[in-house]
């Protein structure tokens, strides 16, 4: 278990310990940290998206599950293809005023805590289809933690949201 | 049949017929369309078999505002004929064809749904591809792009692109 990710440790009198020592105290077997930060841990490292593909954004987000990508790396590969598993809501693509109340069902369904990643500028403001039948922004109908630019966003780039958004969860407090 | 030999064939039927860029199209009245179009399908040197697409296209300027459209394709001779009805505003309804090619009834349906083009005898006209309370008929030139404005971070605004450029 690699030390440096366990955010807010507190041990013993000494505030600030180098990384060797801190090594040493998890060789003791003693680690201690606050309960919900602990649990940002937790819910930070096993990030399951819900399987969302609404157009050209998903060919990206399929790459950045696949082999040369490998979101594997971070423990947010499983793409659950029921949402009552899924913890995270990619957005990829356009929603058209149809999908929306799909997208607003699918995004209900999901179990608490959850959180909706924004893909590509189509999802987060209509992108060039500034039209009557697409939905502008999909923060108007769910919230929106993470916004990916792009058209679209390369998978470096939905791994590097993704990545800023596991920080976010892993810093935030929320009732447990 | 060349598209010049199609034009001569529907012409001393039909004589609104015109040739452009290697297509024919034929128009006639919304009375004679149901004729036209058993004659075109049952004819042994036409037999166009097939009806490919139900359009529309809306010109606000003219009379006849709104003009519904046939493609039609013969797979025995492998040639294409558009045929074109012209209806006005206030009389926007011609009749079904989705008796004489089953293609039609989807077809209609769309034209229903984007350009409020009544077809008379369809077993099922409701819209098909917007969701069934959508108010208005998009592809109608009138009806308006929407979308809405974008606002930047430096406090600049872009407006929707139908207010953006001058058409």
């Amino acid at each position: 278990m690699p030390v440096e990710r366990i955010g807010g440790f507190e041990l013993g009198e000494k505030a600030e310990l180098t990384p060797e020592e801190i090594e040493e105290q998890v060789r003791r077997g003693i680690l201690l940290t606050r309960l919900d930060r602990a649990v940002g841990w937790a819910r930070k490292q096993s990030m399951w998206p819900a399987t969302f593909g609404l157009a050209c954004c998903a060919i990206e987000m399929m790459t950045a599950g696949a082999a040369n990508y490998d979101l594997a790396r971070w423990g947010m590969e499983i793409f659950r293809a029921s949402p009552r598993q899924a913890d995270l809501m990619i957005v990829s693509g356009r929603v058209s005023q149809k999908m929306a109340p799909v997208l607003r069902r699918i995004y209900d369904q999901m179990a608490e805590p959850k959180w909706v990643l924004s893909m590509g500028v189509c999802a987060s403001a209509g992108g060039m289809f500034t039209n009557y039948a697409i939905v502008q922004g999909v923060d108007t109908i769910v919230p929106v933690d993470m916004y990916v630019p792009g058209c679209p966003p390369k998978p470096e780039m939905l791994m590097y949201g993704i990545l800023r958004l596991q920080e976010k969860v892993r810093e935030e407090t929320r009732a447990l | 049949m060349t598209p010049d030999q199609l034009a001569e064939r529907v012409g001393a039927r039909y004589p609104d017929v015109l040739t452009s860029r290697g297509e024919t199209t034929a128009i006639v009245d919304r009375g004679g369309l149901l004729d036209a179009l058993m004659w075109l399908r049952e004819d042994a040197e036409l037999a166009f078999d097939f009806l490919s697409s139900v359009t529309a296209t809306d010109r606000p300027q003219q009379q006849l505002r709104f003009w519904v459209a046939y493609e039609l394709y013969s797979t025995v001779h492998k040639h294409r004929l558009r045929v074109k009805v012209g209806v006005a505003e206030d009389d926007a309804r011609v009749p079904t064809v989705s008796f004489l090619f089953p293609t039609a009834n989807w077809h209609e349906r769309e034209t229903y749904d984007f350009f409020g083009i009544t077809f008379d005898g369809h077993p099922d006209l409701t819209r098909i591809l917007l969701p069934d309370d959508w108010e208005g008929f998009p592809l109608r030139k009138d009806y308006g792009l929407g979308g809405v404005g974008t606002q930047y971070t430096d406090g600049k605004v872009m407006p929707p692109i139908d207010e953006r450029l001058d058409w």
